[in-house]
């Protein structure tokens, strides 16, 4: 399949640093979901490519920002990576330990070194347990020694660690705040010191006034417990104020990638210049004299992922040539800063242009069927 | 001040500020809201809600009186039970009213009436505590490997629970009745088989939707075994509809056993102080003595809105989300 | 329809989202001292909006922001006149182009819905009608409030649909809300909001269903509308960077109570009230440097005192002293501020010598 080639060739991407270097590995990783037809026999009759040949490695004590279109596969992603779904192709290492690769009880007891912050933060807490038996519970399946006096103890710690008082442990989730609720999501990922934490949308739901705490805690939390982040968001200020890396997706697989402050100074694909141009910001001096690049038309059917470049049916710098047929693969411009697109380059030098169509959401009808 | 506060941006970490700001009056001090703020334990919690709901209490009076009364029966009852010593006062064409010596005159097999009732509410409690418990049991178990393995699990035990389903309770009953012969007890069973598939669809169902929720995943990625993640979460959160279900099998079967009573699946002596019977044997007098009917009546409807009212207001006090 | 505005009278549409100065005139909205209570049986009345006043001019959009649990939501549920009538109580004045809505007959209400003034909810899954095809949807609303016939009704909803960016308006007429997507659901909301033409449009959270992109197309949409045809618009939203857009004028809610009032530039550039102010300092700006870590509010949005013992931010404000437990804290204009900024603070961030001047201004 020619998304699985062209991420399979993105992973000859070379600056990767030493091996050990790098905590988390994913090569090819697909998520297919089938969608099935029929009352009596479930009949397979098509794929959802949530997730379609996507490579990814997370450095120690990095944060890894992942954003993108609702709907591209980022959750799909970040459940695969700790096999809260199970991957269709491709493989996850560990520390060089083949996540896929293991068992059952194997599994769980790898459970301790990566753990997930929810989006959510009231419906991922169990609304009948309290607080304490919330944080007990991964240390009492984990066998953590020391019994329930010391995990009493760590529960205390966890509760100081993530800046709610001791009083909070004999509480219930409904009687938090949301803020405070995702405070014991997280408190709950780090009860184990796990090397690697998957936050799905940590901050989405909060208030933008309690936002700031939490995206304060993650960073304080990263400092120190020595934590790596794989962050998925769709906020590009957070992602940015957070990550040392950021990952663009669309429809399925990454199409740009690079250090944070490389991609918002010098973004390069076509989709993650619309991304940026989007962005609303709080300054009223900077909303007025932006030019927005605005696109057209919805996200694709990920069951059925437009043929060559994946973003050519509303991408605004689409060429006449290549686009439609032919799979972009990553290439680094700049170093790691690598890239999906045909034209990257000339679009980074002002050869290609946007066409104007896109610039006016009255058109959108003529340039959705072209 | 209760307020949990994170401590201000740059101050020392994981040192909570319980104090108001500095410059701020004590009278500015944050005050709970409302005693829910308050951290409490489930059961607290529960008991604190329940207490306070005007359903619960008016369903708990009721639901006491009838077990208190049950239990007590024979201090409360002036005579014993199922007499018919007085079978020679009663003619085809009236009933002895009240007297002094029988408060409620007699029934239409000549026992004290009163005596009657009080022990009608052991009989009734009996096998309304019994056929739940046999529905409630079952069904639980069924619900229960349907709703936690899913897949083919969940596909053989919804066969099995559609069948049952498809049988009439009728039907059960005078097969139950022909294998152990009429009595109390096959009533009771029949009651409570009739029940399990009522318990199991509505306990799978419930955790199916449970399944999916991201507490269940949260669970899971923190390597909690599946045995764990459905006991002592996936259950807890569904079992609301079943309680509920639960109390109204309370107080349907003790109409039920009427019924069946009624067809000669029950025990087979008719004198037996039973609400039901009692009320199905007052038909013949309806005319002439209307009381023989509508006290046993009153006290089958009485109860069932107890244990409705209870169950109910029991439920929502479980419920640590649902505040009045 | 009538054509009700003469197109002169409203400015073009801003080029990228400049500023043109607040049109001058009447204010098609005036909300006056709202106030909407809502009791419960066995428990105290709960105030959930109080003293709210607020205008919007023909052509002009006034952002409301604040807490989640603020009151925006149900300040503009109170407009409309949809708020429950049996639990709530509502008190003050709300003033349509001159007319009293407070104590209209439901009737004439209705009629004024959907023809006058329109709404778009947070939630677009639940205000769609999930068993009627979306195009039925827009001609049911243009059919009761004008007398067009099914095909012109018919052709003006493919119209709509086309101008709120769906695209194969012809095609999607026939389709099913669950056949769109949550971005097309919110578009069709609008398009059903802009079917009669209204002369009010309030938006609550129009885009917090919707990712960057498509949120900057909706927003666009807003803006022409707005500009083109003089629609006066109530937008909330949580998003500062969408008020800083697509505002003329905001209005800042904190537990129930108008905190703070400018102009769009004014409150970015000069933030007066100690929330307002905390507010804008905890967003992640684009622009900061990295590794700062951000300025958070501290505390939690429940940490409230009731506005009638003092101000009700104290328990999370760094300001707080014993003036700011005045229960009878005004919304008032500022020494040292434009006329038209007025805020609610005993300390508010000026800046430098400026004052608050005593004469307070409404309540
Ligand atoms: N269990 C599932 N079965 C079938 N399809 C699924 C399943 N989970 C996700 N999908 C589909 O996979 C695609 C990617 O979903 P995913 O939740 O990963 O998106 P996302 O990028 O996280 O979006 P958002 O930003 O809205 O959370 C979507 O088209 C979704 O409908
Ligand atoms: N029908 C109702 N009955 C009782 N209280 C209500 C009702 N509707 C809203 N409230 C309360 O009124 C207050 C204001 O709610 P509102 O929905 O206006 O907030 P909001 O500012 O729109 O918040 P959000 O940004 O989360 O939408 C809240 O405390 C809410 O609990
Ligand atoms: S390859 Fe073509 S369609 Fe794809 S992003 Fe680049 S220019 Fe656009
Ligand atoms: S009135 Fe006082 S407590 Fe309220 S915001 Fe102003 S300074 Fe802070
Ligand atoms: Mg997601
Ligand atoms: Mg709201």
């Amino acid at each position: 399949m020619s998304a699985r080639e062209a991420a399979g060739t993105a992973s000859t991407r070379p600056a990767e640093g030493t091996d050990d270097d790098v905590l988390l590995r994913v090569r090819g990783l697909q998520v297919h979901f089938p969608i099935k037809k029929g009352l009596l026999l479930d009949r397979t009759v098509g794929h959802v490519r949530a997730v379609d040949g996507v490579d990814l490695d997370l450095r120690r004590g990095q944060t890894y920002g992942l954003v993108g279109e609702s709907g591209c596969g980022k959750s799909t992603l970040g459940r695969a990576v700790l096999r809260l779904e199970e991957p269709t192709a491709g493989s996850v290492e560990l520390d060089g330990q083949d996540v896929l690769a293991l068992g059952r009880g194997e599994l769980r007891s790898l459970r301790r070194r990566m753990q997930m912050v929810f989006q959510d933060p009231m419906s991922s807490l169990d609304p009948r347990q309290s607080v304490e038996s919330i944080l007990t519970e991964p240390l009492r399946a984990h066998g953590v020694p020391g019994g329930p006096a010391a995990w009493r103890e760590r529960v205390l710690e966890l509760l100081e660690v993530v800046g709610l008082p001791a009083s909070a442990a004999a509480r219930y989730p409904h009687e938090f705040s949301g803020g405070q609720r995702q405070r014991i999501g997280i408190a709950r990922a780090v009860a184990l010191s796990p090397d690697l934490v998957v936050a799905d949308e940590p901050v989405s739901a909060l208030d933008v006034s309690v936002q700031a705490q939490v995206v304060n805690l993650l960073e304080e939390l990263q400092d120190r417990l020595g934590l790596t982040y794989l962050v998925i968001a769709h906020d590009l200020a957070v992602v940015r104020h957070i990550s040392d890396v950021v990952g663009v997706m669309y429809l399925g697989v990454v199409v740009e990638q690079a250090p944070s402050d490389e991609l918002y100074a010098n973004p390069l694909h076509p989709y993650t210049l619309s991304l940026m141009s989007a962005i609303p910001v709080p300054d009223p001096a900077v909303e007025d004299s932006r030019e927005r690049i605005l696109l057209t038309g919805d996200l694709p059917s990920p069951a059925n992922p437009p043929s060559g470049c994946r973003f050519h049916t509303r991408c605004p710098f689409r060429q006449a040539t290549r686009c439609h047929d032919e799979v972009p693969l990553p290439r680094e411009l700049a170093p790691d800063h690598v890239v999906a697109c045909h034209w990257a380059e000339e679009v980074r030098d002002g050869r290609v242009r946007a066409s104007s169509a896109s610039h006016d959401p009255t058109a959108v009808v003529a340039d959705e069927r072209a | 001040m209760s307020g949990v506060h994170l401590p201000p941006a740059g101050g020392p970490p994981g040192a909570p500020e319980a104090d108001p700001p500095p410059g701020t009056p004590a009278e500015l001090a944050l005050e709970p809201q409302a005693e829910d703020e308050r951290g409490t334990s489930l059961w607290r919690g529960a008991w604190r809600r329940l207490r306070r709901d005007p359903a619960a209490i008016v369903g708990a009076v009721i639901v006491g009186a009838f077990v208190l009364v049950a239990v007590l029966a024979p201090l409360i009852a002036p005579y014993a039970p199922a007499g018919a010593q007085w079978a020679g006062q009663v003619t085809p064409s009236s009933v002895p009213g009240p007297s002094d010596d029988h408060l409620l005159g007699l029934d239409s097999f000549g026992s004290d009436l009163l005596t009657q009732l009080v022990y009608g509410a052991r009989q009734s409690l009996v096998i309304g505590v019994v056929s739940t418990v046999i529905g409630l049991g079952a069904g639980t178990v069924l619900g229960l490997l349907a709703g936690a393995f899913g897949g083919w699990v969940d596909v053989a035990v919804m066969r099995v629970v559609d069948i049952m389903l498809s049988i009439p309770s009728l039907l059960l009953a005078v097969s139950i009745a022909a294998v152990v012969g009429p009595s109390a007890t096959a009533l009771m069973i029949a009651i409570g088989a009739a029940q399990v598939p009522i318990f199991a669809r509505l306990l799978r169902g419930s955790m199916l939707g449970q399944r999916g929720s991201d507490y269940v995943l949260a669970a899971s990625s923190l390597g909690l075994r599946r045995r764990r993640v459905v006991m002592s979460h996936m259950l807890p959160n569904s079992l609301s509809p079943v309680i509920v279900q639960g109390t109204l099998t309370l107080a349907t079967a003790i109409i039920e056993v009427a019924a069946l009573s009624y067809l000669g699946l029950g025990d087979p002596n008719p004198t037996v102080a039973e609400w039901g019977r009692m009320l199905v044997r007052a038909q013949d007098r309806l005319a002439t003595d209307p009381h023989l009917a509508i006290l046993p009546g009153v006290c089958i409807a009485v109860t069932a809105l107890g244990f409705t009212l209870f169950g109910e207001a029991l439920r929502e006090s479980l419920d640590p989300t649902f505040r009045r | 329809m009538p054509d009700r505005r003469p197109p002169s009278a409203v400015p073009s549409a801003r080029p990228g989202g400049g500023a043109v100065p607040a049109p001058e005139g009447e204010a098609l909205l005036e909300v006056r001292d709202l106030g909407v209570e809502f009791v419960r049986r066995g428990a105290e009345p709960v105030r959930a909006v109080d003293g709210v006043s607020l205008s919007v001019r023909p052509g002009e959009v006034r952002g409301l922001v604040g807490e989640s649990g603020s009151g925006k939501s149900v300040t503009s549920l109170a407009v409309m006149g949809l708020l429950p009538r049996r639990s709530s109580r509502v008190t003050g004045s709300v003033r349509l182009a001159g007319t009293e809505l407070l104590g209209m007959a439901p009737k004439r209400l209705a009629a004024l819905r959907g023809d006058q003034m329109a709404m778009v909810f947070q939630d677009p899954m639940s205000s769609l009608n999930p068993v009627v095809p979306i195009g039925t949807q827009v001609t049911e609303v243009l059919r009761t409030h004008t007398d067009v016939d099914r095909a012109a009704a018919r052709d003006e909803a493919e119209d709509l649909l086309r101008r709120v960016g769906i695209p194969d308006p012809r095609r999607r007429l026939r389709d099913y809300p669950h056949q769109l997507s949550g971005g097309m659901r919110q578009r069709a909301l609008i398009a059903i909001a802009l079917a009669c033409k209204p002369r009010l449009l309030i938006a609550d959270e129009p885009t917090t269903a919707l990712d960057v992109t498509i949120q900057a197309q909706v927003l666009e949409l807003l803006r022409q509308l707005v500009g083109e045809t003089g629609t006066a618009m109530l937008l909330i939203t949580h998003d500062l960077g969408v008020v800083a857009g697509l505002c003329d004028d905001v209005t800042v809610m904190y537990s129930g109570r108008v905190v703070e009032e400018a102009s769009r530039r004014e409150l970015f550039g000069r933030p007066a009230h100690r929330y307002t102010e905390g507010l804008l300092a905890s967003v992640p700006r684009m622009d900061a440097p990295r590794g700062e870590p951000l300025r958070p509010i501290p505390g939690t949005p429940r940490d409230l005192l009731p506005w009638s013992r003092a101000c009700a931010f104290a328990p999370r404000c760094a300001h707080a002293d014993r003036a700011c437990a005045d229960p009878d804290l005004a919304l008032r204009e500022l020494q040292g501020l434009p006329a038209g900024h007025l805020a609610r603070c005993a300390h508010p961030a000026l800046p430098e010598s400026a004052a608050p001047v005593t004469a307070g201004v409404g309540a």
